[in-house]
């Protein structure tokens, strides 16, 4: 079995971290894991990917010119990568910031404030957290603990009273995919 | 779980090299491999090692000469131009007769190009790049795993045969991260200094003198026999392939490092449509892998050459194979990586449905 997906988003939206998070959490759980960033004459302000894979046998291509999901972050990102997803994939998309709707019929589509959710737990720089849930409560590539687990080797010393939080935008965007 | 951390690749390959014995890195920096000296800086120390970074990759491949001359693990590490201006101190390394690693994380060329992964120094690192003639082992590691346990064995390599043994990647190798798991340290304190060793003379009769320099053309051809006679024995023994699902295949790519790795997953997709093809995997680039690919005369319809590149690799599958096996080729150059799909289109369009 194997998942992958494409994480895109502004450079500091924490799109790199939520996918470095899933490479860990999968780790952890003993399963085959490539995290692939975007790299190249990268600004301030300009956008960032990473592709993660997470599979029960080695992986062959880290690079994903089809995924089976995305998660996007910004208009640009949607734009390019909704092409790109494979026949009946799955596209998460944080509605608080991208106004336009998916034109592909065949994709599985989450629209979802992750934005405002991420605001009403008191930061929207939680919003990384909540799309992560979001796509973990429609695919199962990893649980939920490990990637608990993995939160608490980001979030030390000082950070890791931000653990609960996070733990918390996470259950959030579960909660919003799976009450539907 | 076992040991295994997840590490980005050009970090990986400096540790790799560490439990390796490297102990020394001179190096100048350059896009996509800071991450390698950036952490050599902070790691040799640790371990009692020295690390310096030179006015120039010139400077850096003679600090590097220099410290091979003395017997210890060293090497460099930089990207394609800089590699390019280390060709000279390569060959005068060589030319002496001295170990040490040098990797290249390869991007687009030519010139300044980008900084975006390519295979495109394929000729540079296993025909020449240098003057005169010389060899290095190159190993072209497809995961970033394999090129931590192939650090141990390009250390081991160049001490034995006291030859520059090259590690080829790519940015992309350089970039990603994957669980890693360092299997073997080299014990530096049981690595003896070699006899010839140019650290003094310690009640020698003689002094130890290293040189690329024989004006005696007589003597210098004396020397570049040893010289072959040293290079035959690699070729004979240290070729290295990986041979991926080719026990039923009826056609094979053939591809090394990033690109092998997508090939694989064209493999999966082939196979599922009905397609037996395999990969015949080159590791070590030089010396090339021929006789274990000649195996497959008389039992594949056709091969398929991909790479970063325009027809280098190529040129040795034509020498180990031409007019044997009908060969194809496609490749992407300027640092475009294919898909599997578009390889897979590839070997279609030469092949037909593979039937």
């Amino acid at each position: 079995m194997e998942h992958n997906v494409v994480i895109a988003g502004f450079g500091g939206q924490g799109v790199m971290l939520i996918g470095e998070l899933l490479a860990r959490a999968g780790m952890e759980e003993g399963k085959e894991v490539t995290w692939l960033p975007s790299y190249g004459p990268e600004q301030r302000g300009g956008t960032a990917n990473c592709a993660v894979v997470v599979a029960d046998e080695p992986i062959a291509s880290p690079l994903l010119t089809e995924p089976q999901a995305a998660i996007v972050f910004n208009r640009q990102s949607f734009d390019k990568f909704e092409p790109a997803i494979e026949k009946g994939g799955l596209l998460v998309i944080d509605s608080t910031l991208i106004d336009r709707k998916a034109s592909r019929a065949d994709l599985d589509v989450v629209y979802i404030p992750a934005t405002d959710i991420a605001t009403e737990l008191g930061n929207s720089k939680f919003t990384n957290m909540v799309l992560l849930g979001a796509y973990l409560g429609k695919v199962n590539p990893i649980s939920i603990a490990s990637v608990h687990g993995a939160l608490s080797v980001f979030l030390t010393g000082k950070k890791a009273a931000l653990i609960e939080v996070n733990k918390k935008a996470l259950q959030a965007g579960v909660d919003f995919v799976n009450k539907k | 779980m076992s040991d295994k951390v997840l590490m980005k690749g050009a970090e990986a390959l400096a540790e790799g090299a560490i439990q390796a014995g490297c102990r020394y890195y001179f190096g100048y920096p350059i896009t996509p491999q800071n991450e390698t000296p950036e952490y050599m800086s902070r790691r040799l120390p640790e371990v009692g090692g020295r690390f310096v970074q030179a006015e120039s990759e010139v400077a850096s491949i003679n600090m590097v000469y220099g410290a091979a001359c003395a017997g210890v693990r060293v090497m460099t590490s930089s990207s394609s131009p800089g590699i390019s201006l280390m060709q000279e101190g390569i060959s005068y390394i060589s030319g002496s007769n001295v170990p040490c690693v040098v990797m290249n994380a390869m991007r687009g060329g030519p010139g300044l190009g980008n900084i975006a992964p390519a295979q495109a120094d394929y000729f540079q690192a296993v025909k020449g790049g240098g003057n005169g003639d010389y060899k290095r082992i190159v190993f072209a590691p497809s995961s970033i795993q394999e090129g931590v346990d192939l650090f141990v064995d390009a250390f081991e390599l160049a001490d034995k045969y006291r030859m520059v043994v090259m590690v080829i990647v790519d940015g992309l190798i350089g970039q990603m991260m994957e669980p890693v798991e360092f299997k073997t340290r080299i014990d530096v304190s049981t690595l003896k200094t070699p006899e010839w060793a140019t650290v003094g003379r310690h009640g020698r009769d003689h002094a130890n003198i290293i040189t690329s320099l024989t004006l005696d053309a007589a003597g210098l051809e004396q020397w570049n026999l040893k010289l072959q006679a040293k290079y035959a024995q690699v070729e004979l023994t240290e070729s290295r392939i990986e041979e991926y699902q080719m026990d039923d295949a009826d056609y094979a790519i053939i591809a090394y490092g990033t690109m092998a790795r997508i090939a694989k997953t064209t493999i999966r997709i082939a196979r599922a449509k009905g397609i037996k093809l395999g990969l015949l995997r080159p590791i070590t680039v030089w010396p090339f892998p021929a006789k274990q690919i000649q195996t497959y005369v008389g039992k594949l319809k056709g091969t398929l050459t991909v790479e970063l590149a325009y027809r280098q690799l190529f040129e040795d599958v034509q020498l180990a194979l031409c007019g044997k096996i009908p060969l194809g080729w496609y490749g992407r150059g300027g640092g475009v990586v294919p898909g599997p799909q578009e390889i897979l289109a590839a070997f279609e369009e030469q092949f037909g449905k593979g039937r």
